[in-house]
């Protein structure tokens, strides 16, 4: 049974940084080329422990599509990714192994924390549940809600995109980085 | 022959005798209580008996009843007979200086884990447990966090705002 | 160590030292946090042993602290995948407890709400099989199903996947006309769509293949481990608990269910392929005895319990006097023990209650079947190839919710 064939012709492109441009060429700074190009090329990591995990599988699947969004491949190594997607409950069995799968991530590398649970603790305020992931990790947007639509996920996704657009290339070399990462326990 | 209520308990008071105790009907299903050294041997005659063929357990869990001082902790059963449709309910009491339990996974699979959890959360040492370690927990716990003594958050929280929450305390620590 | 396992090695060659592989918490094929410690002789597993309780979270200890209205919310994240019927199946546990007898409309709604869970909480499952033996389209094709019933939810209750849907005795709000025109859209639509994906997958040479034989179980030692739902009776075992004990009316409806023989993962697939097609049957047959009752019922009479309307909580007197009582948790709550069972998506969710008379209880356990059959796994992959052992875990359906509770 043949479907009809749409074109999408009102496709939105993304705009290009202010610079000087001249024949033939275009003249910006470093900082704002490289920041379009990783903030439109995401490959994420998603860590998903429960409930929040299944919104992410909303997100992904072609309702909500995070794909159009740069983040086609999903790495699920974090040697291979840029952005770590905490969803779910984190518990302090689980905190070393979520400490271990940041450690092992590439600079440039982000944080987000989707979910009520991840991002302090959410309904459970037990012996057994980490009151939030950024007892063990730091982490860049939070996403509140349990389990945040997938609107709201990739509203938190848009922000990182915002984080990464405008970040500074000698972030990570920085004192003030360093000092942040020191006190994750972390070289 | 159905199977009812009365039926069961008819056949375990003939056994059994004098050792089954407390036996109540609860909506509708059966409650008995067995000393602790004939748990096994309980569930060995369900088991194998033509006519009550109670071959399936449902749950195995445990209650602590801090009131009751001798017998603190209950381990219960839950057992099913598929052919008849009929549930039962089986209880064990043990004292919390000394709660051991004979195992049940020599009879049944399913309780192995059962087993492993009522230990990480009560402290009930199954004797014959082929592997008796914490499984949900993290291992290095030292207590048992299931019993009523122990508070629900974690109390090492430096961060949690008790006079906010309307749990006096004091602001910051 | 090879001879253990029907493993035979060709004629002079070394034997081999078996290697330890870690599948850990964090894997992209387990769905959920398991962490599977196995032996592996080349690509066949020898042994494995599971570690479980990375998502621990306490809800038996939180539910002595709660009123039995707020420990709802807790059974929605047990097996979120299906939370309708986990709410659903506490419910009708409290109101046996306080002895409550619900309209039969609420009923027939009840039973809507649980057979489409069921069925959402199957495509995720039978989707993921796929997905995990390289089949990504079915699972995309099936989630936008799951898209149209997240919007059946939302009509009755406000939230997608943690639905904390319906209260002691009935609903909280009576179902929209948009709720019953999306639930007849869905029971046109889906259908279709349904047998798309079993063109796609159930004679599939390639599925066939890699699922047949893989992970096999019998019935008696699938009783001995405590097996419930599909992977039971995908072992030959027809036992429901909506037959055997119903619940919220089930005996009114007439629907069979699907038995396997084999008890693999491609017995386990159809099991879950042929229960999806007789809730759609159940869903249509609720709709019609819908029809024929008074359509203003959506709650049991007893104030008691159930929240009044707020305008005769500003009005009247009585009124006013219950929704304190029952918001401040003095609410006379019968002392009694229980326990009481419901059908969910993976086998026999069970809650075992016992009640003190105070406001909260005393004890509150849950039979998780997840935590239950999850221990035969060692079993069902020895002497299996890596490759499989992944495969049977995803069809033996572990929520990891549900498994450390």
């Amino acid at each position: 049974m043949a479907r009809p064939v749409q074109y999408n012709t009102k496709v939105k492109t993304v705009e290009i940084p202010e610079g000087y441009s001249g024949e033939g060429f275009f003249a910006t700074s470093f900082d704002k080329a490289i920041g379009l190009a990783r903030k439109n090329s995401i490959w994420p990591l998603p860590f998903a422990t429960s409930c929040c995990g299944i919104e992410f599988m909303a997100t992904m699947a072609s309702t909500y599509d995070l794909a159009r969004f740069g983040a086609e491949r999903m790495a699920f190594t974090p040697r291979q990714c840029d952005l770590l997607m905490v969803m779910g409950t984190i518990s302090k069995k689980m905190g070393p192994v979520l400490r271990q799968v940041y450690l092992q991530m590439a600079e440039p590398r982000w944080v987000i924390a989707v979910g009520a649970c991840a991002s302090s603790g959410g309904v459970f305020d037990t012996y057994s549940v980490l009151q939030g992931i950024d007892q063990v990790i730091p982490v860049d947007v939070y996403v509140p809600g349990c389990p945040p639509r997938p609107e709201a996920i990739i509203d938190g996704f848009m922000r990182i995109q915002d984080l990464i657009g405008q970040e500074s290339l000698r972030r990570r070399h920085s004192d003030k980085y360093k000092e942040l990462l020191n006190s994750y326990g972390i070289q | 022959m159905s199977l009812t209520n009365d039926n069961i308990k008819q056949r375990l008071t003939d056994k059994f005798g004098e050792a089954v105790s407390q036996v109540e009907e609860t909506f509708g299903m059966l409650n008995f209580t067995v000393p602790k050294d004939l748990n096994l041997k309980v569930m060995q005659f369900l088991y194998d008996d033509e006519e009550l063929q109670f071959r399936f357990l449902t749950d195995l869990t445990a209650v602590h009843y801090p009131d009751r001082t001798g017998e603190e902790l209950a381990v219960v059963y839950h057992l099913y007979n598929f052919a008849q449709r009929v549930r039962l309910r089986m209880k064990v009491y043990t004292s919390v200086e000394d709660p051991r339990v004979f195992t049940a996974t020599r009879l049944y699979e399913s309780a192995n884990w059962m087993e492993r959890e009522t230990y990480d959360f009560f402290g009930v040492n199954f004797v014959g447990h082929p592997n008796l370690k914490r499984i949900l927990n993290v291992d290095e716990m030292d207590y048992f966090p299931m019993r009523k003594e122990f508070p629900l958050e974690d109390q090492s929280r430096i961060d949690k705002d008790d006079e906010m929450f309307g749990r006096g305390g004091h602001i910051g620590i | 160590m090879s001879e253990q396992h029907n493993i035979t090695l060709p004629e002079g060659s070394i034997e081999r030292v078996t290697q330890t592989l870690n599948l850990g918490p964090t894997h992209p094929a387990t769905h959920g946090v398991f962490q599977n410690i196995l032996e592996i002789d080349g690509e066949r597993v020898v042994s494995s042993e599971s570690t479980v309780g990375y998502i621990h979270r306490a809800f038996e200890k939180i539910a002595e602290r709660r009123p039995y209205y707020q420990i709802t919310p807790l059974t929605d994240r047990l097996n979120y995948c299906s939370s309708p019927i986990n709410n659903m199946g506490w419910h009708i546990t409290v109101e046996k407890l306080l002895g409550i007898q619900t309209p039969k409309r609420v009923d027939y709604l009840r039973v809507i709400i649980m057979e489409l869970a069921r069925i959402c909480d199957h495509l995720i499952c039978n989707g993921v099989v796929g997905v995990d033996t390289g089949a990504f389209t079915g699972f995309l094709y099936l989630m936008r199903w799951r898209e149209l019933a997240y919007e059946i939810y939302e009509e009755i209750c406000g939230s997608r996947l943690t639905t904390n849907i319906g209260r002691v005795g009935g609903f909280e709000r009576n179902f929209t006309p948009a709720a019953f025109d999306k639930i007849e859209t869905f029971l046109v639509e889906f259908p279709k769509a349904l047998k798309e994906f079993e063109t796609l997958m159930n004679r599939n040479r390639i599925f066939m293949e890699r699922t047949q034989g893989v992970g096999p179980i019998s019935a008696e030692r699938a009783m001995n481990y405590g097996f419930t739902g599909p992977n039971l009776r995908a072992a030959g075992v027809d036992y429901d608990l909506r037959v055997a004990h119903p619940y919220s009316s089930y005996e009114d409806f007439e629907f069979s269910i699907p038995v396997g023989t084999t008890g693999d993962c491609y017995d386990r697939f159809l099991v879950r392929n042929g229960e999806m097609w007789e809730s759609l049957s159940i869903i249509r047959q609720a709709m019609d005895k819908v029809k024929g009752l008074p359509s203003d019922v959506y709650h049991a009479d007893v104030p008691a319990y159930y929240l009044p309307d707020k305008s005769d909580v500003y009005t009247k007197m009585e009124a006013l006097i219950y929704h304190f009582k029952i918001i401040m948790g003095e609410s006379d709550i019968l002392p009694g023990e229980l326990y009481n069972a419901v059908e969910g998506a993976n086998g026999e969710l069970g809650f075992y209650l016992i009640s003190d008379g105070g406001r909260s209880p005393y004890r509150l356990h849950f039979r998780r079947p997840c935590f239950i059959y999850y221990q035969a796994y060692a079993e069902l992959i020895k002497g299996a190839m890596l490759s499989d052992a992944l495969i049977c875990m995803s069809s033996l359906n572990l929520i990891a919710g549900e498994l450390d509770a």
